[in-house]
């Protein structure tokens, strides 16, 4: 008897069409939604603004290069985990990574705060030729970093497209930002980035110093 | 009396093409990736050859070009025997194949150059997303009118996952791709952070549920039953199956998230579904593989029944390994690690990969108007082929994560860490030899395909295949067919 309920739904593809619909969008809507009111609760931490024009530059570079295929940006709250990257992830770190970078294999080591850690020079010395610093490295050379000078006039396309989706950039932040590009290639670009991650997204203490070192390299 | 009406293969023929290349094409990149994580000068110093922007090529080239292409073509081919009507609205679908191909090209030539949204599975930019979308909901029109023009009333099961493929796909392609353009090759999405996260695990795990496993098991139902030449072994079960899997698959993406940023509850229900999960995918698993009862001689004559029951053994298997990876404890150690790339290859080299094979191997002579396919031989090398190197990938790369998991964590007497991280890459270089072998056997198993189907496909070159007629059933009290439209 029962049996004729299902019999009707097999029997109409638009019946079916519109149950499988509603069945597919529960799970999300039950896991996603409540992120979205979370999310308003998720602020920047105290002190930290969008990324500057070169960071951003740089993070952008990141985004294209694809290092999040290879490089995690999230440190899980496990012993071994924060021994070797320093203090676990927190939510509040990523506010402005669009998209998010956390990744989800380690070919290489986690970078959630990777900042502060090497020298620029090291970071560009590794970038051109990443063998030449850790010679059993699998990580390709991205020599040509080095050859393009930024895109001054795009920056601020960008910052104005992230102002509207949220970020707190002022005018004066975008019109001061093609000097801050001026004369650097990808690579300074990249390196700042990097040299920002785990210290320029945490907040500062009260002596004007970051919260945390980073832990061990 | 009514005009006789023929099924419309030829968009099937053209989908079964646009398989064949792009498989070879997909893992070809596949190969070339593999072979530079072990060789990394291979990328000259060139930006598009270098790994991390020919690995989205990788996997958009075998998930959405190779895979996109074979649930389309079957999904077309199958829409139509079990209806027992021809496509509706013929020339939308052809558009469909068109359009398909237009967005494998284009996204397959920008992201090497960097236009890339760096989300996993969804890296083409936002021109191209819309392309998807476009094409996405003329492949659902064409799909849901050609059920509504059917003459058998009950809708058979196959249909029912090659819908939710649709549908679902659609929604989650269109949810996570939300975007701000800001010139032609770059957007930033709208959601950032952990929403961000959790959006795009929703999408790129229900992306494997929906795009590589209910597409994939509507192949299966059609042709596993066709093949066994025995009817599904329980119809019911395929439908309790169906509405658990769609229903909790969408709650399991946040497994990919555990021990991150994400709100811990949020981790712990997307633990529990993921476990719950393992049921319907055994469900599904069993019932094709007893639908084989009765038939399991075939598997001494039959290659593309030996690649169907295989497929079958390593959906169970890969299913099995995904509930169990999604438990935090296993989680903690798997995660990042290699592990994660040995139980994807095992459920699309293994599954997806085999069922698609051995539903191309039927389905193959029938479009293209032969008895059987050019060379049995063939179809039988070719499975060799690709066991060897499935099991070559799969054993490598189980090695590789469960070796870099417990060096990651190993830790001294005094709670200092025993390794640095490069100790772990250089404990498993040699299996990213092995990996790279067992990709090369893969890869020349395609190659073998191609030949074969190339072969297979001579009729259809030189313009010889009559149209299949469309069996019209004989009315009946319950069952009365629609009036037919003039075939055009």
């Amino acid at each position: 008897m029962a049996y004729k309920h299902f019999e009707t739904i097999e029997k109409h593809a638009p019946l079916l069409a519109i149950l499988t619909a509603v069945m597919v969008s529960i799970g999300g809507l039950a896991e996603i939604t409540p992120l979205f009111m979370e999310a308003h609760s998720v602020r920047a931490p105290l002190g930290v603004k969008p990324y500057d024009p070169l960071r951003l530059a740089g993070r952008d570079i990141y985004v294209r290069e694809g290092c999040y295929l290879c490089h995690s940006q999230m440190i899980r709250a496990l012993r071994a985990e924060t021994e070797r990257y320093g203090h676990y992830s927190i939510a509040e770190e990523s506010v402005y990574d669009r998209p998010f970078q956390w990744g989800s294999k380690r070919t290489g080591p986690d970078l959630a705060r990777v900042g502060g850690k090497y020298s620029d020079q090291w970071h560009q010395l590794h970038l051109m030729a990443p063998r030449k610093v850790v010679p059993e490295s699998n990580m390709p050379g991205y020599p040509w970093l080095a050859q393009t000078k930024l895109d001054a006039t795009d920056i601020q396309a960008r910052m104005r497209g992230l102002r509207k989706l949220g970020d707190p950039y002022s005018d004066a932040d975008i019109a001061s930002a093609p000097d801050a590009l001026k004369g650097k290639t990808e690579l300074d670009a990249l390196v700042a980035y990097l040299q920002g991650l785990g210290i320029k997204n945490e907040p500062m203490a009260a002596n004007g110093q970051p919260a945390t070192d980073g832990g061990e390299p | 009396m009514s005009v006789t009406e023929y099924y419309d293969d030829k968009v099937v023929r053209l989908f079964l093409l646009g398989a064949a290349v792009w498989g070879i094409i997909g893992m070809s990149v596949g190969v070339y990736a593999a072979a530079e994580l072990m060789w990394p000068a291979l990328n000259f110093d060139i930006p598009w050859l270098t790994f991390s922007r020919i690995r989205p090529d990788h996997t958009f080239g075998v998930i959405f070009a190779f895979g996109g292409s074979a649930l389309m073509g079957t999904c077309y081919y199958v829409v139509q025997r079990t209806g027992h009507t021809r496509l509706a609205l013929p020339r939308l679908a052809e558009l469909t194949f068109w359009g398909w191909q237009l967005i494998c090209v284009l996204a397959m030539t920008t992201m090497p150059l960097g236009i890339t949204q760096s989300k996993e599975y969804a890296e083409p930019e936002w021109f191209i997303d819309i392309l998807i979308a476009m094409v996405w909901v003329s492949f659902g029109v064409v799909f849901f009118a050609t059920l509504g023009r059917r003459r058998i009333r009950h809708i058979y099961v196959a249909n029912w996952y090659y819908g939710a493929f649709i549908i679902a796909v659609g929604l989650l392609h269109i949810v996570n791709n939300i975007a701000l353009p800001i010139s032609l090759t770059k957007s930033y999405p709208v959601y950032s952070g952990v929403v961000d996260a959790m959006v795009q695990w929703w999408y790129g795990h229900n992306a494997v549920a929906f795009f590589l496993t209910a597409g994939f098991l509507g192949m299966m139902y059609y042709f596993v039953p066709r093949q066994a030449q025995q009817p599904l072994w329980s119809y019911r079960f395929s439908i309790v199956n169906f509405w658990a899997l769609i229903s909790v698959y969408m709650w399991a993406g946040s497994h990919h998230l555990m021990y991150t940023a994400l709100p811990d509850w949020v981790q712990s229900v997307g633990m529990a579904f993921s476990l719950v999960l393992l049921m319907p995918s055994w469900g599904s698993a069993a019932n094709g593989l007893l639908t084989f009862n009765g038939s399991w001689h075939k598997l001494k004559t039959d290659p593309a029944a030996k690649f169907m029951v295989m497929s079958l053994v390593f959906y169970a298997a890969a299913t099995f390994e995904g509930s169990m990876m999604a438990i935090k404890t296993v989680n903690s150690l798997s995660h990042y690690t290699d592990w994660t790339i040995a139980h994807v290859h095992s459920g699309s080299i293994g599954w997806v990969a085999m069922i698609t094979i051995g539903s191309l191997y039927a389905m193959a002579p029938r479009a293209l108007g032969q008895p059987a396919m050019y060379s049995n031989k063939g179809m039988e090398v070719h499975f060799w082929l690709h066991m060897t190197g499935l099991l070559l990938y799969i054993g490598s790369m189980w090695t590789a994560g469960v070796t870099e998991g417990l060096m990651w964590r190993a830790t001294n007497a005094d709670g200092s860490l025993t390794y640095s991280f490069l100790d772990s890459l250089i404990a498993i270089k040699p299996m990213y030899l092995i990996r790279w072998f067992g990709g090369c056997f893969v890869l020349s198993g395609m190659v073998v395909m191609a030949w074969n189907l190339w072969h297979t496909a001579a009729d259809a070159r030189a313009h010889l295949i009559k149209p299949i007629p469309v069996p019209i059933p004989e009315p009946e009290p319950h069952q009365v067919p629609a009036p037919l439209p003039a075939a055009g």
